[in-house]
C-alpha cells in the first residue's frame, strides 16, 4: 500500500448512521442485515416524503431531495444532533434525474418553456438549499459530484471539514437513477442513500472512529453476491464494506472505491 | 481564464482598464429570446486530443482554451516536477457541465425506441464530474479530485475545499476554479424566473433588471509554497448557507453577512483591512439590494465595491473563479475595475460605496463574493504578499 498524507492527519468520530436503499428501509435493518442475521433481497427503496418541509416547498421535491433529507434526519437524530447549526456534505452522482429528463424533453420541443420550480430543482445543490430550509442551518454546506465516487469522495470532504473547523459535520452520499431515455445512458438500478454523521471526539454514543488516507490499493468488496452486486451497481453502495464494519463493531482497515486510479483507505476502530 | 472579455489576463486586464463589456445579443445556438449574454469567441474552434474525444462539449472546450492562456500548463507541469502527480488535486466548479450536449442529444432520440444516439456520452460530458476529470487525465494527476456544484458559488468554494486538504497534508497543490457555458436550460430557466435583462445588465443601478448570462473558464494553481514577494495569496474563506428559500436570497443578506465575516475571521483582518469588494452584483433587484445590506453592515460606505459582471455577465459556476482572478488582478496592478459599464448610474437606495469608474490605487486586501441558489453563500480574501 502507498499512502499519502500525513498519518492520523485525517480522523474523526461517526456519531449517527443514516441509511436508505434497495431492501434496506433504515439503518437498523441495515446493519442486521450487514451482520449476516438477515438474507438480503433487492427490492425498491421506499423513500418517505420530507415532513420536515413546510407543505408548499414539500410538493416541490423531487426523489434525490427527499431520500437526501431522510437519510440525513436519520443520521442526525440517531447522534441526538442540533441540526440547525450542522454544516453538511451533500455528494451525488448525478442529482434530479427526472427533472433532468424533463426539462430536455421540454427543450428539444417546439415550446422551451420550463417551470420556475423545475430550473431551482435543476441545480445540484437542491438538496443542499432544501436541507437547509428544513433544517435552519446557516452554517455553511458544500455539494459534490465525482461521478462513480459519490460516497469516497463525500467522505474525504467532510473528514478534512471536521478536521479544519473541529465541529460535527454530516454528510450524505446519495443516487437516484435517471428514467429513459438517460437511464440507458447510466444505468442505475435504484436509489441508495447514506449520511453519517461525524464528529471531531468520540463521545459516548459514538459508533467508531475512522482515520483515512489516500492510498493505491486492492478495493475491497462484500462477500455476500447480493450486496456485492448492490455495491457496483450504485455510486453512493460503494460505501457498503465501511458499513458492513461498523455494522459488526469491527476494527479493521478497508480501501474503498475512489477514483479508477486512487483508494481512499478507512481504518476503523474505537 | 477565458470569457467574453477575451482569452487570457493580458486581454482581460486591457478590457477592464479600457471599461468594456463583452456581452452582445444573444444569437447562441437555435436560442429566441430578448436578452444579451457573453459568448466567448472560439470555443468551435479547439479541439481536444485524440484520446479525450470522449470529453468533446462545448464545457470541456471552454476548459482547454482557458488552459492554453497564460502559460498555466507550464505552471501545472512545474507544480508536478515539483510535488509528484499525486500530490497535486484538481477543484473545479460547474453549475450545469456539458448538460448542452444532452439538450442537443435530446433532439435526436430515435423515433421509434426515443434512445439518445451512439455518439452520446454521459461520464465525459453531461455528468457534472465531467470538467475535473478532464483536467485530471490531461495532465496525468493523481491526486484527489472533484466537483463542487453549488450553482453561483461553486467556483468560489473549490479555493475553500482545496485550502483545506493542503492545510491537513493530504495535497501540496491543486488546480482549482470553475467553467460554465452557454446551455438552454440557463437561458430558458432564468427567463422562467423572469430574471434575464433585455439590456446588458447593470448591477446595483436604480433600473436594474435582471441577469446578462455569461461563459467563462478560470483555472488558478494553489501551491502550498510561501509565496514570494508580489505574488497572490488566498488569506481566508467563508462559506454559509441562507436556510431561507431556493432561489431568493435572504432578504437582509444575512447569510451572505456570515460568510464575508467567516472570510474576515479566517483571513485574521479586520474590515477595515479590505481595500476592495468584488461584489456578487448580478444586477437582479433582490440579490443586489440583499447583498447592499450585508457589505454596508460590515464596511458601511468605506470601501469601493463593484461588480464586473456588467463586463463578464454573469458566468454562474464559473464567476466565484473568474472573479477571483480579476481581485488578483486588481491587487497585481492597483486597479479597481469600475462598475458602471452598460451606463449604470449607483442606486441611491443601496448604501454601499459602489465604484462606478476605475480607480487606480495600490492595494493590499481584495474580498470576492459568490452567491448562488438554494441559499449557497461563499467569500474569498486575497493579499498581495
Amino acid at each position: 500500500m502507498m499512502d499519502t498524507g500525513t498519518p492520523g492527519a485525517l480522523s474523526a468520530a461517526i456519531a449517527g448512521v443514516g441509511l436508505i436503499g434497495p431492501g434496506m428501509p433504515d439503518w437498523p435493518a441495515a446493519s442486521a442485515t450487514l451482520r449476516g442475521e438477515a438474507a438480503y433481497v433487492f427490492s425498491a427503496a421506499i423513500i418517505p416524503v420530507p415532513l420536515a418541509l413546510p407543505p408548499a416547498e414539500r410538493r416541490r421535491t423531487g426523489q434525490i431531495v427527499r431520500l437526501a433529507l431522510a437519510v440525513g434526519f436519520e443520521a442526525a437524530r440517531a447522534a441526538a444532533g442540533d441540526v440547525s447549526r450542522l454544516a453538511t456534505v451533500f455528494s451525488s452522482s448525478g442529482a434530479d434525474g427526472d427533472n433532468c429528463h424533463a426539462i430536455c424533453e421540454a427543450l428539444a420541443s417546439e415550446d422551451r418553456q420550463i417551470s420556475p420550480t423545475r430550473f431551482h430543482n435543476s441545480v445540484h445543490n437542491a438538496a443542499s438549499g432544501y436541507w437547509g430550509i428544513a433544517s435552519g442551518s446557516m452554517a455553511p454546506s458544500t455539494s459534490i459530484c465525482t461521478y462513480d465516487a459519490t460516497f469516497a469522495a463525500g467522505l474525504l470532504e467532510a473528514v478534512t471539514q471536521v478536521v479544519a473547523f473541529a465541529r460535527p459535520v454530516l454528510v450524505v452520499a446519495c443516487d437516484t437513477p435517471y428514467p429513459q431515455p438517460l437511464h440507458a445512458a447510466r444505468p442505475l438500478p435504484g436509489s441508495f442513500g447514506v449520511a453519517l454523521l461525524l464528529a471531531p471526539d468520540a463521545g459516548a454514543a459514538s459508533l467508531a472512529r475512522i482515520e483515512l488516507t489516500l492510498a493505491h490499493a486492492p478495493v475491497d468488496g462484500m462477500g455476500d453476491a447480493a450486496l456485492e452486486t448492490l455495491r457496483l451497481a450504485i455510486p453512493a453502495a460503494r460505501s457498503l464494506p465501511m458499513l458492513q464494519l461498523l455494522a459488526r463493531g469491527a476494527a479493521a482497515r478497508i480501501a474503498l472505491d475512489y477514483l479508477p486510479d486512487l483508494q481512499l483507505t478507512v481504518a476503523l476502530g474505537r | 481564464m477565458s470569457s467574453c472579455l477575451g482569452g487570457g489576463l493580458d486581454e482581460t486586464l486591457k478590457a477592464l482598464n479600457a471599461r468594456q463589456s463583452g456581452l452582445a445579443p444573444c444569437r447562441f445556438e437555435t436560442v429566441r429570446l430578448d436578452t444579451h449574454v457573453g459568448e466567448v469567441a472560439g470555443i468551435d474552434d479547439i479541439r481536444l486530443a485524440p484520446a479525450m474525444r470522449a470529453f468533446d462539449c462545448r464545457n470541456n472546450r471552454l476548459a482547454e482554451l482557458a488552459l492554453r492562456h497564460d502559460d498555466f500548463e507550464a505552471a501545472v507541469r512545474d507544480a508536478m516536477s515539483r510535488y509528484g502527480e499525486n500530490r497535486i488535486g484538481v477543484f473545479l466548479g460547474t453549475s450545469t457541465s456539458g448538460i448542452l450536449q444532452t439538450e442537443l442529444a435530446y433532439r435526436r432520440r430515435d423515433p421509434a425506441t426515443g434512445a439518445l444516439p451512439s455518439d452520446f456520452h454521459y461520464a465525459t460530458t453531461h455528468n457534472s464530474y465531467s470538467v475535473a476529470r478532464y483536467v485530471r487525465e490531461r495532465f496525468s494527476l493523481g491526486g484527489p479530485a472533484t466537483v463542487i456544484s453549488t450553482a453561483c458559488s461553486s467556483g468560489a468554494k473549490v479555493f475553500a475545499a482545496a485550502a483545506r486538504l493542503m492545510s491537513a497534508g493530504v495535497i501540496d497543490a491543486a488546480i482549482v476554479g470553475g467553467v460554465d457555458s452557454l446551455c438552454l436550460t440557463t437561458l430558458y430557466g432564468f427567463n422562467s424566473l423572469e430574471l434575464l435583462s433585455r439590456h446588458p445588465c447593470r448591477p446595483f443601478d436604480a433600473t436594474r433588471n435582471g441577469i446578462s448570462i455569461g461563459e467563462a473558464a478560470g483555472f488558478i494553481l494553489l501551491d502550498s509554497m510561501p509565496a514570494s514577494s508580489g505574488q497572490i495569496v488566498l488569506a481566508g474563506a467563508g462559506e454559509s448557507s441562507d436556510a431561507h428559500h431556493m432561489s431568493s436570497p435572504h432578504p437582509e443578506g444575512l447569510g451572505a453577512r456570515v460568510a464575508i465575516e467567516a472570510a474576515l475571521q479566517s483571513a485574521g483582518l479586520r474590515p477595515d483591512q479590505i481595500d476592495y469588494i468584488n461584489l456578487h452584483g448580478t444586477a437582479t433587484l433582490t440579490n443586489d439590494a440583499a447583498e447592499d445590506k450585508a457589505v454596508f453592515g460590515i464596511f458601511g460606505d468605506r470601501v469601493p465595491a463593484s461588480s464586473t459582471k456588467g463586463a463578464t455577465g454573469h458566468t454562474l459556476g464559473a464567476a466565484g473563479a473568474i472573479e477571483a482572478i480579476i481581485c488578483a488582478l486588481a491587487l497585481t496592478h492597483g486597479l479597481m475595475p469600475g462598475g458602471g459599464i452598460n451606463s449604470v448610474e449607483a442606486d441611491p437606495v443601496l448604501r454601499t460605496r459602489y465604484l462606478i469608474d476605475n480607480l487606480h490605487a495600490p492595494l493590499r486586501y481584495a474580498l470576492s463574493n459568490s452567491f448562488g441558489f438554494g441559499g449557497t453563500n461563499c467569500a474569498l480574501a486575497f493579499g498581495v504578499a
